[in-house]
């Protein structure tokens, strides 16, 4: 009796917070308003299927999953390395993975841009250094670099959990049992961090899939992405109803994407992080 | 025990629903201190102004910015703030009065419009000067960097020439962009004819690969430290630039280009009129309205301060071109009947790759 009254402030929250404004997104995406008032119709969704901005929704795609793939592969070993025991400055490298994250995430992707430019930091570097200049900024790879940058924590961060809560004598038994180092790592110690992996991988995408701040500034307003199409709808051209549309259309994909993240949790019986 | 707990929770959760709704009201003055809030361009006054402002009348400004026309109309209409004093251009102005969504302003109250030039007077977008108070005007045209482009730049043409591939920064407003698609094929910027407005998202698609950017304030930086050899820009950001970097030049194309004005009005849902119209003509002052285009480098239309100019800016044609450069531009209508029309092209120049 007791716990439910205490859920109580939470419930006013939830709704809100968080069903009032769903329900407003589903109201305004199937509806149109005219002169004469509100008109339900699918006109919305059906323009959502145009071929341009179905080229927007898989470009964003694409580049959501390039950067979790490449935030992956870096994130492992540093997680790797972070829960070994015999690494001794463990709690500096930790501190450099989060520290970042204190500063806000406009300022910090804001200064890649001075970081990038043509006569930018990291080119005058290379230029002194009697290399060839890169352009980058603006194009795609800046976009991609930016995510990385910014979503990296994401994936380290959980799979670091899992793996120093590995235990120890399951790994040991596999070496006494004649294991070399890649098959302990194959077949004991990756299956038991993909709990981690699942972890790392839904929380890296799902923010790199509806960015428009990232792609806005590093790639100067001209790769437009789902979140940039989103946002316009909304700031810019004042179409409510398609911007709803569309991101009825984001909501479930997301929605998808955790559906299938989720069943391989399942299946490798692992502890969810969150 | 219990019921201490449960009368708790029951006051958490009056308070929080009570604080949300102190939200939603409390845009309006504080106490009997009378107060305005400002909606300007982004980068678009002297801020020391507004101070002012503030100690010369006892009125609290709260001053707030935007990026273009549209993101300030689609704020507007949303209604959550009720603003005093916003500075629409032309066809927004004319658009804003055909909804109703702004208050006519009385002139009397505005002793300083007396120094308002007469040709920025009874302009298209309001014909009887009954709802604007013209701020600032200027064109549209290409900066440029004499250390990367040799040749002369006298046509929109320049723009879609290879050789600057990926050296050109475009301007991220669909109307500015779209109309010197629009101009460079000889069309009206106002048109509202579908196979020209098909021929300028061709054109622009076809551009794109040139374009290292699409930008909005940042451009004046990105132009200052040499980031690329041309830019679209408005002239007072031009004037402003070329003081930073002597090696920039601003050029207005032949084929002419948007002449444009920004105003001053008074929306609809503003309950402070009176504070609103002390405030147009403290900025109608000649010499705030000096030290206002001092400041960002546009053009003032107001003749006091026109006067107090030094003999350099005055004779500038950057800031202040002859009538015989403009004879071809024409100054932005309302389009907005067919703005879905030019939304979806935005989309599809922005979504192409």
């Amino acid at each position: 009796m007791k716990q439910r009254w205490m859920a109580y402030p939470y419930i006013v929250w939830m709704i809100l917070f968080i069903v009032v404004p769903l329900a407003l997104v589903v109201f305004y995406s199937v509806t149109v308003q005219s002169g004469a008032g509100i008109r339900f119709t699918m006109e919305n969704f059906r323009r959502c299927l145009d071929p341009i901005y179905i080229k927007v929704l898989i470009r964003s795609v694409v580049l959501a999953l390039i950067s979790t793939g490449v935030c992956l592969l870096l994130g492992y070993p540093v997680a790797w390395i972070l829960s070994g025991k015999e690494y001794s400055k463990k709690k500096i490298l930790y501190l450099l993975i989060v520290l970042p994250m204190w500063m806000n995430f406009l300022l910090r992707t804001y200064s890649w841009m001075t970081l990038l430019e043509r006569n930018g930091v990291i080119n005058f570097l290379l230029t002194r250094l009697h290399l060839p200049p890169l352009h980058i900024l603006y194009t795609d790879g800046a976009v991609v670099l930016g995510m990385v940058y910014n979503f990296l924590p994401f994936m380290i961060l959980p799979i670091y959990s899992v793996l120093s809560k590995l235990d120890g004598s399951m790994i040991e038994a596999a070496q006494d049992l004649g294991g070399d180092a890649f098959t302990v790592f194959r077949r004991i110690i990756l299956p038991l961090s993909l709990p981690g992996v699942v972890s790392g991988i839904t929380m890296v995408f799902m923010p790199a899939v509806t960015t428009f701040v990232i792609s806005r500034l590093l790639g100067g307003g001209q790769f437009m992405l789902i979140g940039n199409l989103i946002e316009q709808q909304f700031l810019s051209s004042g179409d409510w109803g398609f911007g709803s549309a569309l991101s009825v259309i984001m909501m479930l994909l997301i929605l998808l994407s955790m559906g299938i993240m989720q069943r391989h949790e399942q299946e490798s019986e692992g502890g969810v992080l969150w | 025990m219990g019921k201490t707990r449960k009368m708790v929770l029951i006051l958490l959760t009056l308070v929080m629903i009570s604080s949300f709704a102190g939200c939603a009201g409390g845009s309006g003055g504080k106490g009997s201190r009378k107060s305005i809030t400002v909606y300007n361009w982004g980068d678009y006054i002297d801020e020391s102004v507004t101070k002012d402002f503030e100690k010369k009348y006892g009125i609290h400004v709260t001053y707030e910015t935007f990026a273009t026309n549209e993101d300030m109309y689609v704020k507007l209409k949303a209604g959550g703030i009720h603003y005093d004093v916003i500075f629409p251009s032309d066809y927004m102005v004319a658009r804003l009065i055909r909804e109703g969504m702004l208050q006519k302003i009385d002139l009397k109250k505005i002793p300083n419009y007396k120094y308002i030039g007469e040709e920025y007077k009874d302009l298209a977008y309001d014909p009887d000067n009954e709802y604007s108070v013209p701020y600032m005007w200027g064109t549209v045209g290409i900066l440029y960097n004499t250390t990367m482009v040799k040749e002369p730049v006298d046509s929109w043409d320049i723009l879609w020439d290879r050789k600057y591939k990926k050296n050109i920064f475009m301007l991220d407003s669909q109307r500015d962009s779209i109309a010197v698609a629009l101009k460079k094929l000889g069309y009206s910027l106002n048109t509202r004819d579908k196979m020209e407005l098909k021929a300028a998202r061709k054109e622009l698609i076809r551009q794109k690969p040139l374009v290292l950017s699409y930008l909005g304030d940042e451009v004046k930086d990105k132009m200052i430290s040499g980031e690329a050899a041309m830019a679209v820009v408005w002239s007072g950001d031009a004037v402003y630039t070329m003081k930073e970097n002597p090696h920039l030049a601003y050029a207005v194309p032949k084929e002419g280009t948007n002449l444009w004005y920004d105003a001053m009005c008074i929306p609809k849902s503003s309950k402070n009129r009176k504070e609103a119209e002390a405030f147009i003509n403290y900025m109608n002052d000649p010499d705030i309205a000096l030290r206002n285009t001092e400041y960002i480098g546009y053009s003032t239309p107001n003749t006091g301060a026109f006067e107090k100019l030094d003999e350099e800016t005055k004779s500038d044609a950057t800031a202040y071109p002859d009538n015989q450069s403009l004879k071809d531009s024409e100054v932005f209508e309302d389009l907005s009947d067919i703005i879905s029309t030019y939304n979806r092209i935005w989309d599809e120049i922005k979504a192409a790759q």
